[in-house]
């Protein structure tokens, strides 16, 4: 089933001229409205004018994390505070998260493209469906949420936690539908494992598994453990939020919703576009937002951009499973982790030597986060002469990470100058996960 | 009271060798030892001779070592000896963080930590509990 066929089954010439028309417009809307933009475009001596059709956006500026950091909280946001009726936040890379305005015809987009996802996946209004994305700041549980309801679906808003009462929920109403991370699916089944709860106690027939990078093997095991069919969802707060892109029933790659996100791939080093079929950076540019738009927004996600018709009928492009970051992010239980965040806590904490290690790993289908930290041997007093006050610095230490990292993490305390120095961008990382 | 030293070590295999061979490098002798331990990671507590030399020669390997202030009581050669002297810390509300005891010279000697030193010094006074003094343990060496 297709939600919006005047959309997704649009022939390429027909969407070409809808986005180059949606460009020309977005850029003089940010041109006008984010003085941050306009000031990337006079210096590069471009006007919206200069926009024509959809191949001129290679003449746009790109947008980073950083830039979103460097204007918190508000300054790439376009429409007055009185139009944006929601703000979401996602972690950055330090200190400060990155806050995302919608407005209401914002929140109205994303509620279609997620009907559009929902429907690719064969939701109907006779389906009851669970959210268990986390509810609040993280866009996946509202965004899933307003989807669902626009389907006319029943929607369960399970969210995280209290996993024994999902199960009963989904065995007792009937529940056919499930939105949550892969590893998520994963420990739902566990617990009904536990819980004596086996596949054919329960209806779920389709799960929308995203957030995280994820694997064909996950996929195979969810869907045998669970009973169901299990598709990719892809989106991120930035840009919107779940729904950027969703796979249909072929399972070979996510459609994009691509008259409202526009995509290219292009290489991390030299920046330059690539043309679909390489494997490069992700970047999107918002064609019709209005909250906060982006100009080329760098993902940081690697993949492929696949052409071609789908036997779905959807016209638009797909893109492959990520193969990874072109920076040092991680997704640990569906939440942006950056090392520099663990960073920025361990060195406000003179206790601890500015050296540390994440370990990353999956536990019975759940992602662990260690973080090791090496006390700081001028600091080592009599005062930790017993394990109760070493234990209670790690878990001052642990606090300040959950804070800022939304996560739990345990944090492990080494001896001095046991942790390696390191060089180069993943050497505060082991992941254990082989994803 | 005496000096020990605290040492942060990993739980990990040939952590406590090495703060071992350090100290015998440098002549150190000891005299007492224990762990407080946790699956991650212990607290290496010594008596030794030369306890403020033997810091520094930790520290100066790059060791996570301190000095504690530590209360050294000579405890009588009978039964009950060492429950009478916790119940009159007990008693006089002092809680003990940790405590060890070992033997020298026929004479068994109770080592123990209170964040209440005041208290816990005039509670030795008023029983007339013996105390030893760094200097009685170095000439036992």
């Amino acid at each position: 089933m297709i939600w919006n066929p005047n959309k997704e089954c649009m022939s390429l010439d027909e969407r070409r001229e809808l986005q180059g028309r949606r460009l020309r417009k977005i850029v003089t809307y940010v041109y006008h409205n984010v003085p941050f933009y306009r000031h990337k475009l006079q210096e590069m001596d471009i006007t919206p004018d200069d926009i024509r059709t959809i191949d001129d956006i290679v003449k746009l500026p790109f947008t980073t994390k950083k830039d979103l950091r460097d204007n918190y909280p508000f300054g790439l946001q376009a429409a007055p505070q009185s139009e944006i009726i929601r703000i979401h936040a996602s972690s950055g890379t330090t200190g400060n998260p990155t806050i995302v305005g919608y407005t209401r015809k914002d929140i109205g987009v994303w509620t279609e493209c997620m009907a559009r996802c929902l429907t690719a996946y064969g939701v109907t209004r006779n389906d009851i469906f669970s959210v268990a994305y986390g509810y609040g700041l993280f866009t996946g549980g509202l965004g899933a949420h307003n989807g669902v309801e626009m389907v006319g679906a029943s929607v369960v808003p399970a969210s995280t936690g209290n996993t024994e009462k999902h199960v009963k929920l989904i065995r007792d109403l009937g529940i056919t539908g499930i939105a949550c991370t892969p590893s998520y699916a994963l420990y739902l089944a566990e617990t009904m494992d536990r819980m004596g709860v086996t596949k054919n106690d329960i209806n779920l027939r389709v799960g929308a598994f995203g957030a995280e990078p994820w694997t064909e093997q996950m996929r195979t095991e969810i869907e045998e453990r669970l009973g169901l069919k299990g598709y990719n969802i892809y989106g991120l707060s930035e840009v919107m939020g779940p729904s950027v892109s969703y796979e249909c029933e072929m399972q070979h790659g996510s459609h994009i919703n691509e008259d409202h996100f526009f995509p290219e791939i292009i290489d991390p080093v030299t920046l330059e576009r690539l043309p679909n079929g390489q494997t490069g950076e992700l970047v999107f540019t918002t064609l019709t937002k209005e909250g906060m738009p982006v100009l080329r927004y760098r993902t940081r996600d690697l993949c492929t951009l696949l052409d071609g018709e789908c036997e779905c009928g959807r016209t638009t492009v797909r893109m492959g499973r990520i193969q990874g970051r072109s920076d040092d992010m991680l997704i640990i239980r569906g939440i942006n982790v950056f090392p520099s965040q663990v960073e920025s806590v361990v060195l406000s904490m003179p206790e601890f030597a500015p050296r540390y290690m994440l370990i990353v790993d999956r536990v019975n289908n759940l992602d662990t986060l260690t973080v090791q930290v090496e006390i700081r041997q001028e600091y080592f007093t009599d005062v930790f002469d017993t394990p109760a006050a070493i234990d209670a610095l790690e878990k001052k230490l642990s606090a300040r990470l959950k804070s800022v990292l939304s996560i739990a993490a345990k944090v492990q305390l080494k001896a001095p100058n046991t942790i390696e120095r390191s060089q180069g961008k993943s050497a505060h990382v082991i992941d254990k996960r082989n994803l | 009271m005496i000096h020990q030293l605290s040492i942060f070590l990993e739980n990990t295999s040939g952590t406590l060798i090495t703060v071992l061979q350090q100290l015998k490098k440098a002549n150190v002798q000891l005299i007492s030892m224990t762990i407080a331990d946790t699956a991650e990671y212990g607290i290496l507590r010594i008596i030794c001779a030369e306890p403020l030399r033997a810091c520094d020669v930790l520290k100066e390997a790059g060791v996570a070592v301190a000095l504690s202030d530590v209360f050294a009581l000579e405890l009588d050669n009978r039964p009950g000896a060492g429950a009478d002297v916790v119940e009159a810390f007990s008693a006089a509300g002092i809680s003990l963080s940790y405590i060890y005891t070992f033997h020298m010279r026929g004479k068994g000697i109770m080592i123990f930590r209170t964040d209440n030193a005041e208290l816990a010094a005039q509670v030795i006074t008023d029983n007339k509990f013996l105390t030893i003094e760094e200097e009685e343990l170095e000439k036992w060496v």
